[in-house]
C-alpha cells in the first residue's frame, strides 16, 4: 500500500474545485463585471453622444453602423474590445492562474496533497481556458442584448460596402467569429501560462503576455518584414471580419488559426516540461 | 540565461552572415549609343537614334530584347526593366523612337515606312554585336516587348521582320483608326463617334518635352515649359501629314476617309496576318483608350496566321488600376524564356483574366487572382445568359454644345496619378434629362460577364443621333452604382428619312465583371459623354428596349489556379503538435526503477540505551546503539539487496504498514550557485517517533523538508517514505501531511472553504477528512468563516497545521510548527503532537529552537550547513552530553557543540 485509502491521482483537483477556488476571486470578478456592463457603457454613450445628421453616403466604418442594429453593435463591442480588453482578460486568466497559487504558497500544498504536476496544470489550464471562453463569449453577447434592446433586431449592415446580411443568416457567423476570436487569443492564453508556471508574480505573467503581444503588434506594422509578418502571433487578429463579409472568406481565419494554434501547442508544452522539472521553492 | 543569450547571438549573427553572403543581383551596365538609321518612303532620311544598349549580366551571347517605350516617353522610361531583364540574362536595347527623346525625326505613329524600318536596322545593329546570340548570320535572336505606342511597334516590327523570335505587346491598338472613332453599333470608324479627350492627350503628348523626355506623369508638372516655336507649339514633332490629320478630325470630329487611311497604316491589324512570332497579347482592363476589344481584334488576327498568341487582361491599362508591374514581368519573362531562351519556361495560357481575389485577410491589401483559360473565346464568351432588362421608352435631350456632359472616365487623369489601385470602383456620372435606364431584376446568383455584352435598343429621333450605352452594377446600397472600369460604349445612329425610328444592336464595353447576387443591371443610353466629341445642336430623342434582353458572354472555363490553403495553414500546426509531443515526451522525468533495498541496512534503533555518535574523518556518520547493532547512513544511496514486503509485529495501527516512514538516504542539493545546501544526508525515522530536525537558521532543514515532499529535485540521493522513492506527485504523499514554510491559503476564501477546498483537490472521501479533528486543533471559532485575508499570523498557523493534519496523515511533517504561537498555544501544540505520534503515527518537526525538540521530541537529527552533524534519541544526545562537559543534561550545549565541532 502506498497510497492513502481513497487517493487517486486522476481524482485530485477535480474542475469543480479549481472552478470555485477561482470563481471567487475579486479580480474574476471584476472583469467579468467589466466585460459585461462594456456593452451597456457603449449603448449609453450611442444615446447620448451628440448625432451626427444622417449621412450615411460617404463613411461605412463598423462604428459608424454600431447603432443600425443590435448584430452591427455586437459586431463593433467585438471590434473595439477584442484587440486589448479581451487580450487582457485572456492574459490575466491565464497567467494568473498558477503563479497567483505561487504567491500564495497554496501551489506547493496542492503539489504535496499531492496533484501530479502534469494534472494541475491541466486542471488549471483547463478552467483557465474555460474563464477565457465565458469572457470572449459574454461580451458579444451582452453586447447583442444590449444592442436588440437599444437599437432594434435588424438585419446586419456589412462594413465598407453597406450590404445587408439577414439576421437569421449572419447569427452561425457570428458564432464562428467568436468561435475564431477563441481561437485567436490562445496565443495570449498559452503565453501567459507558460510565464506564469515560471514566475511568482501574477501581475508579471499577465504583463508580460501583454508586452509580447504589443512587442508584436508594433512588430507588424513594420511592412519592411514583408510576409514574415504573416507569422506574427497578432497579424491575424482582425481575420474575423472576414465572417461578416457578404461572402464568407475562411482563408484569413484559417491562416489564423494555423498560427496561433502552433504557438500555443509549443508554448503549453514548455510550460508543461519546464513545470515538471522545476524545482518549486515558493 | 547565459544560455538564451548564446542562442540569440549565434541567431543574429547568422542573420548577419546570411545578409552579407546573399546573392546580390548581378551588375549591369548601360552603353549609350547613337544608332544612325536611314527610312521613309524613299528610304532617304537619315534619322539618328538614342539607344542604350545592356548586355546581359551572365556575359557570353544571349538572346536579345527591343524594348520599346510608350507614347511620350523615351529610352530612359523603360530603364528600369531594362536592367531587370538583363539581369535575367538578356541583351537588351532600349531606344528613343523618332521623335522622342533626345532621337532625331519627326513621330510617324510607327508607320511602316519610318518606324518599322528604324527597328529593322536596330535588329541588323544587335546582329552586329558580339553579345547577341545569332540565328543566322545578320539574324539575332530577338524579342520585342513595350507597352502603348512601343507595343505597336513591336507587332508592326514583326509583321514587318520576319527576324522577331517574340512578342510581348501590351496595351497596344489593333486599328488606331477605331481606337479613336469606336462605334459601338459596329460600322467601322467612319461612322465612329470621336474620342476627344483621349486624343488630345495622345497627340498633344507628341509636344517637344525638356530633358530627354524622361519625366512623365506629376514630375512632368514640375518642370518648367520651354518656349516653342509656332511650328511647334501646333505640330510638336510630329510629321506634318500625322499633324493636319489630327487638325482636321479634331474639329470637326468625323473620320475622314484620308484620316482612316492615314491612320491604319499605323496600325497592326491589317498585317498582323503576317506575324510569325509568337505573341503575348496584355490589354489593360482599365483603358478606354485602347480597351479589351483592341487586344481581341490583334489575337484574332495573328491567330489566323497560325501564330501562337497568348491573351491576358491585367489589372490596369492607361485609365489607371494596379498595374501589375511584377506579374506583368513574369509574364513577359516567361514568354521570353520560353521562346527566346528555351528554358522551358511555362507559357502563359491563351487567356488569363486578373480578378479581384477581395482583400487580403492579414495586410486588408486588394488581392488579385489569375483565372486562365486554356482557349482565347473573343468578347463573345463560351456561353451567353440572357438577362431581361425592364424599361419604358424615354425621352432623353442633346443639350446644346453637349455641355454639361455625362463622365465616365477622365481620360490621363488615373494615369497621371499614377494608378488609382486603390479601389475598383468607378463611379459614373449621368445628367439628369440625358440619360434613359433600363434595369433588370436583383440577381439570383452571380454574373460573371467576361466579354462584350450587346442589346438591342430603339431609337427615335431625326437624322443621326450620338449615343452612348453603358452597363451599371446596382447594390441597393449605400453604395453608388458601379460602371465597371469606367468604359461606355459609344454608337452613331441613323434614323433614316421618313422613319420614326431605328433598330441598333449595341456592343457594350468589353469588360470581366462579377456582379453579386442581389445586385441589379442597369443599361444607361446618355447623350453626352465627356470623352467624346458629341453634337453640339439641340436636340431630344426617345429610347427604348427593341428587345428585352441583354446578351451577357460568360467564359466558364476561366477557373482559378486552384491555389488553396497555404501548405503551412495545416502543416504548422501539425509540425507544433509533434513538436510539442516531443518537448513533453523528452521532458518527462526519468522515473528510475524503485531501489530496493534491505530493511536490516539502516536502522535507526528506538532503543533508550546509549548510543555513541562518532564522526570519523570520511564524515560518515555512524550511531552504535548500546546491543552493537551498526547504522550507517550511507553516503553513496547504491543499496542492494530487497525490500521485504512480509508482515512486521510492529505495526498495527492506524495503518497497516511495516514500511520505514521516512527514510533519507545521500540526498545532496545544491543551490545555483553551487553551495551545497544540502550535503549527503541520510537518516530514517520509525514509526511513532516524534523527531525533531534541529539545526541553524540555513541548516538545510526547510530544504530536506521540500525534498521530502517532492517540491525540489534532489541532485543526488533518494527519500523514501514507507518505502517508496519520493517524486513530484508520488502517491505516496498522500499519506503525508506537511506545513512547510508557512501557511498558504486563498485569501479570498474563509479558513473553512480552504479547508474544504483543500481536502476536495486532494480527492479523498470527504468521509476521510476528519475536519472536526483537524478544526478544533486550528481552534478558529467563527473566524473559521472569514475569509483568510483577515487572519492573524498565529490563526493561519493554526488553520495550516489543521490542515496538514487532515485525513491524519500517518507521517506528519512540521516546519517550525510554533512560530507566532502564543505559550499557551505552544504548550497545547506540544501535546497534540506528542498524542499524534503515540497512535503509532510518525511526526517530523523541525525548528531552530532547542527548547522545543527537547520538550517534544523523542528523537532528533542534528543539521548544519546541509550536514547531518548527529541523529539518535533526544535522550541519548543529552546523555551524550553529559559525558562530555559538566553542565547538566541541555540540548543547547550538545547543539553547540556539535556545530562548534563542525565549524
Amino acid at each position: 500500500m502506498t497510497a492513502a485509502t481513497g487517493y487517486a491521482p486522476g481524482r485530485t483537483l477535480p474542475l469543480r474545485v479549481e472552478i470555485v477556488r477561482q470563481f471567487k476571486r475579486r479580480r474574476t470578478l471584476v472583469m467579468f463585471g467589466l466585460l459585461l456592463a462594456l456593452p451597456w457603457i457603449l449603448v449609453i454613450a450611442f444615446q447620448f453622444g451628440p448625432q451626427s445628421s444622417g449621412q450615411q453616403q460617404s463613411a461605412l466604418r463598423i462604428s459608424d453602423l454600431a447603432t443600425a442594429s443590435g448584430l452591427n453593435f455586437a459586431a463593433f463591442a467585438l471590434s473595439v474590445s477584442a484587440s486589448f480588453l479581451l487580450v487582457v482578460a485572456v492574459a490575466l486568466f491565464c497567467g494568473d492562474t498558477v503563479a497567483s497559487e505561487a504567491s500564495w504558497s497554496s501551489l506547493r500544498y496542492l503539489l504535496a496533497a499531492p496533484v501530479p504536476r502534469d494534472r494541475l496544470l491541466r486542471q488549471k489550464i483547463i478552467v483557465a481556458l474555460g474563464y477565457s471562453a465565458a469572457a470572449v463569449i459574454c461580451l458579444p453577447l451582452m453586447a447583442l442584448l444590449a444592442g436588440t434592446l437599444a437599437f432594434g433586431w435588424h438585419d446586419i449592415q456589412v462594413p465598407g460596402t453597406g450590404e445587408t446580411i439577414a439576421a437569421l443568416d449572419v447569427l452561425p457567423r457570428f458564432g464562428i467569429v467568436i468561435g475564431y476570436s477563441l481561437v485567436s487569443q490562445l496565443v495570449v492564453a498559452a503565453l501567459a501560462f507558460l510565464i506564469s508556471t515560471m514566475t511568482d508574480s501574477p501581475l508579471g505573467a499577465v504583463g508580460g503576455a501583454m508586452g509580447l503581444w504589443i512587442v508584436s503588434t508594433i512588430l507588424q506594422a513594420v511592412e519592411a518584414l514583408g510576409s514574415l509578418r504573416e507569422f506574427l502571433p497578432t497579424f491575424w487578429n482582425t481575420a474575423w471580419l472576414d465572417a461578416l463579409a457578404p461572402e464568407l472568406d475562411w482563408s484569413g481565419m484559417a491562416k489564423g488559426a494555423s498560427v496561433s494554434v502552433t504557438y500555443a501547442a509549443i508554448l503549453i508544452a514548455v510550460a508543461f516540461r519546464r513545470f515538471r522539472r522545476k524545482d518549486v521553492v515558493s | 540565461m547565459k544560455r538564451v543569450a548564446a542562442l540569440v547571438a549565434v541567431l543574429a549573427l547568422a542573420g548577419v552572415v546570411t545578409w552579407l553572403v546573399w546573392p546580390s543581383a548581378p551588375e549591369v551596365r548601360g552603353l549609350d549609343q547613337r544608332i544612325s538609321v536611314v527610312d521613309g518612303p524613299a528610304d532617304d532620311q537619315r534619322v539618328e537614334l538614342d539607344a542604350t544598349f545592356f548586355p546581359a549580366a551572365g556575359g557570353g551571347k544571349a538572346p536579345a530584347v527591343l524594348l520599346a517605350h510608350g507614347f511620350g516617353g523615351s529610352k530612359q522610361s523603360v530603364r528600369q526593366q531594362a536592367v531587370r531583364l538583363a539581369q535575367d540574362g538578356y541583351a537588351v536595347l532600349t531606344w528613343s523612337a523618332r521623335g522622342f527623346g533626345r532621337s532625331t525625326g519627326e513621330i510617324a505613329l510607327n508607320s511602316a515606312d519610318y518606324e518599322v524600318k528604324d527597328v529593322k536596322q536596330l535588329i541588323d545593329w544587335l546582329a552586329k554585336r558580339p553579345e547577341v546570340r545569332l540565328d543566322a548570320a545578320g539574324d539575332p535572336r530577338v524579342g520585342i516587348a513595350g507597352g502603348s505606342y512601343g507595343g505597336a511597334i513591336s507587332l508592326m516590327a514583326a509583321a514587318y521582320d520576319t527576324r522577331v523570335d517574340a512578342i510581348v505587346p501590351q496595351i497596344t491598338w489593333a486599328d488606331l483608326a477605331d481606337a479613336l472613332f469606336p462605334d459601338g453599333g459596329g460600322q467601322g470608324p467612319a461612322n465612329g463617334v470621336f474620342k476627344r479627350m483621349w486624343a488630345g492627350f495622345f497627340f498633344g503628348r507628341g509636344a517637344p518635352v525638356q530633358g530627354g523626355g524622361a519625366a512623365q506623369g506629376l514630375g512632368a508638372l514640375t518642370q518648367q515649359s520651354v518656349p516653342l516655336t509656332a511650328e511647334q507649339a501646333r505640330c510638336g514633332r510630329f510629321l506634318p501629314a500625322v499633324c493636319e490629320m489630327y487638325q482636321q478630325v479634331a474639329k470637326t470630329g468625323r473620320a475622314t476617309p484620308e484620316a482612316i487611311e492615314l491612320l491604319r497604316k499605323s496600325s497592326p491589324v491589317a498585317v498582323a496576318g503576317r506575324i510569325k512570332a509568337p505573341t503575348l497579347l496584355i490589354q489593360g482592363q482599365r483603358d478606354s483608350l485602347f480597351p479589351l476589344g483592341q487586344a481581341d481584334a490583334n489575337a484574332k488576327a495573328i491567330a489566323s496566321a497560325g501564330t501562337p498568341v497568348s491573351l491576358a487582361w491585367f489589372d490596369g491599362g492607361h485609365d489607371g488600376g494596379n498595374g501589375e508591374v511584377d506579374w506583368l514581368y513574369d509574364q513577359t519573362a516567361g514568354w521570353f524564356g520560353h521562346y527566346l531562351k528555351g528554358d522551358g519556361s511555362p507559357v502563359p495560357q491563351k487567356f488569363t483574366v486578373t480578378r479581384d481575389g477581395g482583400r487580403d485577410p492579414g495586410t486588408r491589401q486588394r488581392i488579385r487572382l489569375h483565372p486562365e483559360s486554356g482557349s482565347y473565346p473573343g468578347l463573345g464568351g463560351t456561353a451567353t445568359t440572357a438577362i431581361p432588362l425592364t424599361g419604358p421608352e424615354q425621352n432623353i435631350a442633346n443639350p446644346p454644345g453637349g455641355s454639361p456632359a455625362s463622365i465616365s472616365t477622365v481620360p490621363g487623369v488615373g494615369g497621371l496619378l499614377g494608378g488609382g489601385g486603390t479601389t475598383n470602383l468607378s463611379v459614373g456620372l449621368d445628367m439628369p434629362g440625358q440619360v434613359a435606364t433600363f434595369e433588370s431584376a436583383p440577381l439570383t446568383a452571380p454574373l460573371q460577364l467576361t466579354g462584350s455584352p450587346s442589346v438591342k435598343l430603339k431609337v427615335y429621333g431625326k437624322g443621326q443621333v450620338t449615343l452612348f450605352a453603358k452597363l451599371y452594377d446596382v447594390a441597393d446600397t449605400a453604395q453608388p452604382p458601379n460602371l465597371p472600369a469606367g468604359l461606355v460604349s459609344p454608337l452613331r445612329v441613323t434614323v433614316p428619312d421618313g422613319a420614326e425610328s431605328v433598330e441598333t444592336t449595341v456592343t457594350l464595353p468589353a469588360v470581366d465583371f462579377r456582379f453579386a447576387v442581389g445586385h441589379r443591371l442597369r443599361l444607361a443610353v446618355t447623350t453626352t459623354d465627356m470623352g467624346y466629341a458629341t453634337p453640339a445642336e439641340p436636340a431630344s430623342y426617345r429610347i427604348g428596349l427593341a428587345a428585352p434582353a441583354l446578351a451577357v458572354p460568360t467564359v466558364a472555363a476561366l477557373a482559378a489556379p486552384t491555389t488553396g490553403v497555404a501548405w503551412w495553414v495545416w502543416a504548422m500546426p501539425l509540425a507544433a503538435i509533434a513538436l510539442a509531443a516531443i518537448i513533453l515526451a523528452t521532458g518527462r522525468t526519468p522515473s528510475r526503477r524503485r531501489t530496493p533495498f534491505t530493511r536490516k541496512a539502516a536502522t535507526v534503533r528506538d532503543g533508550s540505551g546509549s548510543t555513541t555518535v562518532q564522526m570519523d574523518d570520511s564524515g560518515v556518520d555512524t550511531f552504535v546503539s548500546d546491543n552493537g547493532q551498526t547504522t550507517t547512513a550511507q553516503k553513496d544511496g547504491n543499496h542492494s539487496g530487497t525490500f521485504v514486503a512480509d508482515g512486521d509485529p510492529f505495526t498495527s495501527d492506524p495503518s497497516p504498514d511495516e514500511a520505514v516512514p521516512l527514510e533519507i538516504s545521500g540526498l545532496t542539493k545544491a543551490y545555483r550557485n553551487g553551495e551545497l545546501a544540502v550535503d549527503n544526508l541520510s537518516f530514517r525515522v520509525e514509526r511513532g517517533q516524534v523527531l525533531g530536525l534541529l539545526g541553524p537558521n540555513g541548516a538545510g532543514k526547510t530544504t530536506t523538508m521540500r525534498m521530502m515532499l517532492g517540491l525540489i529535485h534532489p541532485d543526488a540521493g533518494e527519500v523514501r517514505i514507507f518505502g517508496d522513492r519520493v517524486t513530484p506527485g508520488a502517491p505516496v504523499l498522500s499519506r503525508l501531511g506537511s506545513f512547510v514554510e508557512g501557511p498558504g491559503f486563498l485569501p479570498h476564501l474563509s479558513g473553512r472553504d480552504n479547508i474544504e477546498l483543500y481536502w476536495a483537490a486532494t480527492g479523498r472521501p470527504t468521509a476521510d477528512a476528519r475536519f472536526d479533528d483537524a478544526l478544533e486543533i486550528a481552534d478558529l471559532g467563527k473566524a473559521l468563516d472569514r475569509a483568510v485575508r483577515t487572519y492573524s499570523q498565529g490563526m493561519r498557523q493554526r488553520l495550516a497545521i489543521a490542515q496538514a493534519m487532515l485525513g491524519l496523515p500517518d507521517l506528519l511533517v512540521l516546519d517550525e510548527p510554533t512560530n507566532g504561537l502564543d505559550p499557551p498555544q505552544i504548550r497545547e501544540m506540544r501535546e497534540v503532537l506528542k498524542r499524534y505520534a503515540r497512535d503509532g503515527r510518525t511526526v517530523i518537526v523541525s525548528s531552530h529552537l532547542l527548547a522545543e525538540v527537547e520538550q517534544t521530541c523523542s528523537h532528533a537529527v542534528v543539521m548544519h550547513r546541509g550536514r547531518l552533524v548527529s541523529a539518535g534519541p533526544v535522550s541519548v544526545l543529552l546523555s551524550a552530553a553529559v559525558s562530555t562537559n559538566g553542565h547538566g543534561p541541555r540540548l543547547e550545549d550538545v547543539f553547540l557543540d556539535l556545530i562548534g565541532q563542525q565549524s
